[in-house]
């Protein structure tokens, strides 16, 4: 009966009750919606990143990221590869590239680049390139003369696909070394530098450009589960020789993690911020439920009841408003979540400024079981805490000082 | 036997720096099975010794024992535990919870006395029969009119076997029919189930009802 009394109770002004009810709705709709928005850019950014050639994982020589030349290479590849297929989980890819800085140029203009070679088949599985192919092909293993350019480049060179394109390189001896390629593709990726920076040649043809015979420049890793990169990263730097540097995607994109540590805060700021807000309304209306029922505590406090069963009957029926609103705020960051699942939100009309920030051109919110609970964990407690107030001052009418009350 | 006793009361209301004595030296024997009315004039301390018999009030001076409890050695919650089991209390208006129907009033303080959902929806039964409202159970406060809604007081100031009921004013909001029918119920009840009723009135039916009748003024007991 005491919690029938708490639920007609919260019943009597329903134009009040509603008005705390959407309070609380909005209050988890926006905490739960803004997480799983700072969420889905974090993770696009994470993907977008890993996948623009980073993977999970990266293998290098000692000293390559100081300076990625052809001469920084790894020089027993077959071995390196073999160690690989027998430590990786089952499930994890990997692919070898050789990568080093260009100049690529036509008739006309000319750019310095980012030359990578790739094995087309395996590089399919673990990057963005063959998935990025707006004209022409993706690379053919077999063709030595093929290269894929970024739309950016394209356009500042003024070529297009069927075109021919020299790249020119010191290879391992230090000497400039230069082929002409035919463009077969063009890729449009998520970051305008990205096409203006990578042009992918066969792993042969670059191999063959360099000097290099068989070495690599590095090798990307990407695994089945994202949340196992430190601790494989970590065995297979207890496995492989010394002069060989495994690089975690956290430590090849630093700012990308500062990022996220700086979304993890700003998610928690927000919390707060909505939180607060929802806390004043909720403070008011009970103060105010309580003291329209002033007259009844001291009546209830007359027939007997004590001061915590007061506090109880308060504090249930603020725990009714908070579990209706938490649910029904569930209720609508799901459906905006799932409806956005799909098309996500397309913020390419801002493209420059979403460049600018790092951001991805569609943002699809991701929502994480853990931010739910943390949502309606701190709605609820602190929730019911900040009840607290008007509970307690329920309970500290004396029924003389309440019947007397007009 | 005597089941409420007062010796030398006193009350005093301080507001700011004047102060007004309530109640000054009261001393009142009442045995069980009394139907007392305590009689006297607005301001004359009637409603400040029912409150203070209630245990609703603490006194400054004196003592006030209930069935062998002195109350104002009681803390607050052992007071609320008194009220709750030994004091039935009917107001003169505001009386019943307006959320509850009349059958969860009068289970309200059995409820917090702990007596099982299937005892106390009997006894409420029962005790809503007795004061003549047999069918109106699911009725909330709003639907009944005031005399019923007193008979729903009376009957839940019953329902937690009080060793005393208290009424302040009762009849006060009710026609004077009304407020007859009441009293005689009360007075049934008084007798039947023995219970000591206590009221604090200026109402001349209520004192002509009552088989004691108190008169205070100006916070002393005048005359019986």
């Amino acid at each position: 009966m005491l919690l029938q009394l708490a639920w007609r109770n919260i019943w009597r002004n329903p134009r009040r009750t509603i008005l705390i009810l959407a309070a609380v709705t909005i209050a988890v709709w926006s905490m739960v919606f803004s997480s799983a928005l700072m969420r889905g850019i974090a993770d696009q950014m994470v993907r977008n990143g890993i996948a623009t050639l980073t993977g999970h994982i990266q293998i290098h020589q000692q000293g390559f990221r100081d300076d990625p030349s052809a001469a920084m290479h790894m020089k027993n590849p077959t071995e390196l590869k073999q160690t690989l297929q027998d430590h990786l989980p089952p499930g994890a890819l990997f692919s070898a590239r050789v990568r080093t800085n260009a100049v690529a140029s036509n008739a006309r203009h000319s750019g310095g680049v980012t030359l990578v070679g790739i094995d087309p088949d395996r590089e399919k599985k673990l990057s963005f390139v063959s998935s990025s192919i707006i004209s022409g092909n993706y690379l053919d293993a077999e063709d030595p003369y093929g290269i894929i350019i970024g739309t950016s480049l394209m356009n500042s060179l003024k070529t297009r696909v069927g075109n021919k394109l020299v790249v020119m390189a010191q290879d391992t001896r230090q000497k400039m070394s230069s082929r002409a390629f035919r463009i077969t593709g063009e890729y449009r990726a998520e970051l305008e530098a990205t096409e203006k920076e990578f042009v992918f040649i066969t792993l042969p043809a670059a191999q063959n450009l360099l000097k290099m015979d068989e070495a690599l420049s590095e090798i990307c890793i990407v695994l089945p589960d994202r949340e196992k990169v430190r601790e494989t990263a970590a065995a297979l730097a207890r496995i492989l020789p010394k002069d060989h540097e495994i690089l975690a995607w956290q430590e090849m994109l630093p700012l990308v993690t500062a990022t996220l540590r700086l979304y993890e805060s700003i998610i928690y700021l927000w919390y707060l911020v909505a939180f607060t807000a929802m806390a004043f309304g909720l403070v008011n209306t009970f103060l105010m439920a309580v003291l329209e029922r002033i007259r009844e505590f001291g009546l209830l406090r007359a027939l007997g009841m004590k001061s915590r069963w007061i506090i109880q009957g308060v504090m249930t029926e603020s725990f009714f408003l908070l579990v209706i609103g938490i649910a029904l705020g569930n209720a609508l960051g799901a459906i905006s979540v799932i409806g956005l699942s799909h098309t996500g939100i397309d913020l390419s009309v801002f493209a420059g400024g979403t460049q600018y920030w790092g951001l991805p051109k569609i943002i699809y919110p991701v929502l994480l079981a853990s931010d739910a609970i943390l949502v309606n964990g701190i709605v609820l407690v602190l929730g019911l805490l900040v009840s607290g107030y008007p509970a307690l001052k329920a309970s500290h009418f004396t029924p003389v000082e309440a019947m007397a009350h007009t | 036997m005597c089941i409420v006793e007062c010796e030398n009361v006193r009350k005093i209301y301080r507001k700011g720096t004047q102060e007004v004595v309530a109640l000054d030296g009261v001393s009142l024997k009442i045995k069980k099975g009394e139907f007392l009315a305590l009689a006297g004039p607005s301001g004359s301390g009637k409603t400040t010794l029912f409150n203070v018999l209630g245990g609703l009030d603490r006194v400054d001076e004196g003592c006030v024992i209930l069935d062998g409890d002195e109350l104002n050695q009681l803390t607050d919650s052992r007071l609320a535990e008194l009220r709750l089991r030994k004091i039935g209390i009917i107001f003169q208006s505001f009386n019943l919870i307006p959320v509850l129907s009349a059958l969860e009033n009068v289970e309200f303080v059995m409820l917090l006395q702990g007596i099982p959902p299937a005892e106390r929806n009997r006894k409420a039964k029962e005790l809503l029969g007795d004061v003549g409202l047999g069918g109106l159970y699911a009725r909330r406060p709003a639907e009944l009119s005031g005399g019923q809604q007193q008979r729903v007081a009376v009957a839940r100031a019953l329902a937690g076997n009080p060793a005393i009921v208290l009424a302040d004013e009762p009849t006060a909001n009710l026609d004077s029919q009304t407020g007859a029918r009441l009293l005689a119920l009360m007075k049934e009840m008084n007798q039947t189930r023995k219970v000591t009723f206590i009221f604090s009135t200026h109402d001349r039916m209520v004192m002509e009802y009552a088989s004691r009748l108190v008169h205070i003024k100006d916070g002393r007991i005048r005359d019986e």
